[in-house]
């Protein structure tokens, strides 16, 4: 693309816009109107407009939680949080003047440093982003944006120039492992499927995404949906299928919208259907909005659920490799698998091998969230390390209040209700498959969930345990029965009735579990619990055996008592108490009555002299 | 289950045009369900009973279908649908009292997700996808980031004040 050309790029993927962004947009359009600015509003590649502005929308930068944010290009500024009121200066300073605007630049909490671009802010700096890289900054709505910047070349270097196996040696070679959660080499699993006889295959794309938590696969089918068409197509040939469907989950209906509009598009260009890149063959491909059940995300249950039938996952072998989609060979990727494929052949499975580490590489996106200063979507090489992510990229970890707080690192809790609980020690560990599954977690769909010293981690895993109870299928006794049980022993433990038995028939069960389902979501279901077990094995003991919650977030147990020694009998307390459950004469120390309290801690919030703990 | 009522026919030519839309095929179920449940809200027993027998397919397989899917609902929704968050960004950033909050003001529990004017349902879900403004709240389409209690119940309170004008 033209270098000299002037755009204001508005995001528009989800955070943004209900932040306010498209009134943003309005008001750019309108104001740049009334001034008798030029502004081309249609991209027109064959046009560059010498002294035109383009307004773009965009998908999601990965910024959100500082959105709007608009973008103003060439330049790179990036105003954050603007608001509609703000255009007017932004078009008078920056566009017809060359000036900032300072009062919307990023100021970078610890640092105070205010940052212009993309280019300073860390949050940006330390990622890398490849397949996030044209999100945010090309029009998803435009297939002529997206071919402008070489897109559905390989595509058509793949029909037109290469055969199925160069294509699967050349995705083998690479190393590119699914993204989807379970790391499995995707060359593999094509050429697997490609030496199967008959001629009828398909290919499907998951977007299901269900993990809570994780919002990657929205933001690349909103920000770039011709990526993972491009992939698609390419996957198709790979193995020789003339059918694909991309299923989508129900929440995601900007995501539906895009991919569909994708889709008609690339039929339009004649990318889809009959006679592709001007060869004998066809692909179809079909947009199916999935209709909310989190195990559907698995391989088998959404093959059932394309066919019109409840979404249940079945035994394996037979693999979908062999029998999948109506009986047929068929492959199943994620998203961002497929939106990384167009990007191995553009550049070479030699130079995507660089990146990361020698068993997982490429890049991984994160959905960071939870108590870390810059929320957001990032995306960092594998081998990247956790403390890396939390604080230089994160920002640091806040408090209940947002606040940094440099000592607040508690846990992070990767890969959704499938992986784990890490803490401090793992600070320093590398990211990737192995190193993440050794240690009792998983890379998942990449959930990245920063916790501060105020969250309990036993809730925690009762959160995770009443996620996957809820989702559960209920084919498999252990899973459906199970889940059930390790919920109700964490309310034990929560709510105080637990002793040292709880926490052994815990982990017999969690055992259990895992050996008895059927599928990955019963399989992993006690991941969480055992990890928080594992590595907060104190926190679980002080719950069990002390009837004490260290963080005070499990309301029962949370009986203050006065340390005598302190109190001075001030009765500041006696006054606060809801319920009259202390006692005590003026001067003197006072006592709680255990079988009144209520446990909410009013008491202790009002205590000058620290006197009350629990 | 009831009987079709005259006065339903015209609900019976919505389904007609979906189902003509799919090639009554029973294995597009789920897009035919998804089509009926905008034009109605819900899926009504008779409707999901007229579906299966124009697809060739037992009542209780669409049954099965329709209850295995959250998205699904066999009950009538009220005008605004309030989905609260509870995945784990918003979790940890605290939206259960969002949710309580929210449940008081509108007299409603677990059970009872729906008040009785229609006007609102309430429901968690895990995740909306966007968890960068945790923890979220999403009114019919509207996103609604960054929440608080009082900021919830603002919402509200504007939308039973757009109504009660109306
Ligand atoms: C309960 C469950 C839910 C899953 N959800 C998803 C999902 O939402 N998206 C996804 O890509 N993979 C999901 N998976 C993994 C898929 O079954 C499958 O392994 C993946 O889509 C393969 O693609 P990949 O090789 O590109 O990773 C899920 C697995 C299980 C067991
Ligand atoms: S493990 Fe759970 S979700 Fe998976 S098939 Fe069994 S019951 Fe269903
Ligand atoms: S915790 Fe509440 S109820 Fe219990 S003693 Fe203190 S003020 Fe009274
Ligand atoms: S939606 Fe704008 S940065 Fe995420
Ligand atoms: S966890 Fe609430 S939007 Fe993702």
């Amino acid at each position: 693309m033209n270098n000299a050309e002037r755009r204001i790029i508005i995001c528009a993927g989800t955070g943004c816009v209900a932040n306010g962004s498209l009134k943003v947009y309005e008001e750019f359009k309108r104001i740049l109107g009334e001034k008798n600015i030029p502004v081309t509003l249609e991209f027109k590649k064959e046009e560059h407009n010498h002294d035109g502005i383009r307004i773009s929308k965009s998908g999601c930068q990965g910024f959100c939680q500082m959105g709007p944010l608009v973008t103003i290009m060439p330049q790179e500024i990036l105003y954050t949080k603007v608001k509609p009121e703000d255009v007017n200066e932004i078009i008078d300073t920056t566009i017809i003047g060359a000036g900032i605007v300072d009062r919307l630049l990023y100021v970078e909490p610890a640092t105070k440093k205010h940052c212009t671009g993309p280019n300073d802010i860390p949050f940006y700096q330390r990622q890398s982003r490849t397949v996030l890289k044209e999100c945010g900054f090309i029009d998803p709505e435009s297939i002529d944006e997206y071919m402008s910047h070489g897109g559905y070349e390989q595509a058509n270097r793949a029909f037109t120039k290469l055969s199925a196996k160069d294509i699967c040696d050349e995705i083998s070679f690479s190393g590119l492992r699914g993204r989807g959660g379970g790391g499995f080499p995707t060359g593999k699993k094509w050429e697997l499927t490609r030496v199967q006889p008959g001629p009828k295959k398909y290919v499907i794309c998951n977007g299901d995404e269900g993990d809570p938590g994780a919002f990657m696969d929205r933001s690349v089918m909103e920000g770039n949906p011709h990526s993972v068409i491009e992939g698609v197509i390419i996957a198709c040939k790979a193995i020789g299928a003339d059918q694909s469907y991309i299923y989508v989950r129900a929440e995601y209906p900007l995501a539906v919208q895009r991919m569909r509009k994708a889709v008609q598009d690339a039929y339009e260009r004649g990318i889809l259907g009959k006679g592709v890149f001007g060869t004998v063959n066809k692909i179809d491909c079909e947009v199916m909005e999935g209709a909310g059940a989190f195990v559907c995300g698995e391989e088998t249950a959404l093959i059932a659920s394309i066919t019109g039938k409840r979404g249940m996952p079945s035994p394996k072998p037979p693999f979908p490799a062999q029998k999948g989609l109506w009986d047929k060979p068929t492959v199943i990727n994620n998203v961002e698998t497929l939106a990384t494929v167009p990007l191995i052949m553009k550049n070479g499975a030699a130079a995507f091998k660089k990146i990361g580490t020698e068993k997982s590489p490429g890049t991984k996106t994160f959905a960071l969230t939870g108590h870390v200063s810059n929320t957001g979507l990032i995306e960092v090489p594998f081998g990247a390390t956790l403390r890396e992510v939390v604080h230089n990229i994160g920002g640091g970890v806040t408090d209940d209040k947002g606040n940094i707080t440099p000592e607040g690192f508690k846990a992070v809790q990767i890969g959704g209700p499938s992986g784990g609980c890490l803490t401090k020690e793992h600070l320093d560990l590398s990211l990737d498959f192995d190193s993440l599954r050794s240690v009792g977690a998983m890379v998942g769909s990449g959930g990245l969930v920063v916790m501060n010293h105020q969250t309990c981690m036993v809730q925690i895993a009762r959160f995770f345990m009443q996620f996957t109870q809820n989702e559960s299928c209920g084919k498999c006794v252990l899973c459906r029965e199970g889940t059930q049980q390790m919920l109700a022993l964490l309310d034990d433990i929560i709510e105080g009735r637990a002793t040292g038995e709880t926490l052994k028939l815990l982990e017999t069960l969690a055992w259990a579990v895992q050996k008895g389902s059927l599928c990955g979501l019963g399989k992993t279901a006690p991941n969480p619990i055992l990890s928080t077990m594992k590595n907060f094995r104190a926190e679980y003991e002080a719950h069990v055996f002390q009837k004490r919650c260290p963080t005070r977030r499990c309301k029962a147990l949370c009986l203050p008592v006065i340390d005598a020694a302190k109190c001075k009998g001030c009765t500041a307390c006696v006054k606060q108490c809801p319920v009259g459950a202390i006692t005590g004469e003026r001067k003197m120390p006072h006592v709680i009555d255990a079988s009144k309290c209520i446990k909410c801690g009013a008491c202790i919030k009002v205590c000058k002299f620290n006197a009350i703990g629990i | 289950m009831s009987k079709v009522k005259n006065t339903e026919i015209p609900k019976f030519k919505k389904v007609c045009e979906i189902l003509a839309r799919y090639n009554n095929d029973s294995s597009k179920l789920i897009p035919i369900l998804q089509a009926v449940q905008d034009e109605y809200r819900y899926l009504p027993e008779e409707i999901m009973t007229f579906i299966a027998t124009s697809v060739k397919i037992p009542p209780a397989s669409v049954y099965g279908v329709a209850t295995f899917y959250a998205h699904f609902s066999l009950e009538p929704k009220g005008k605004y649908i309030v989905k609260l968050c509870d995945g784990t960004a918003c979790h940890v950033k605290n939206s259960i009292p969002i949710l309580e909050a929210i449940r008081e003001n509108l007299n409603l529990n677990e059970k009872t997700k729906t008040t009785p004017d229609m006007l609102f349902t309430v429901e968690t879900v895990s995740c909306l996808g966007a968890c960068g403004l945790a923890p979220v709240v999403v009114i019919n389409d509207d996103v609604h980031g960054q929440m608080t209690p009082e900021k919830a119940l603002a919402l509200l309170e504007d939308i039973k004040r757009k109504e009660s004008v109306q």
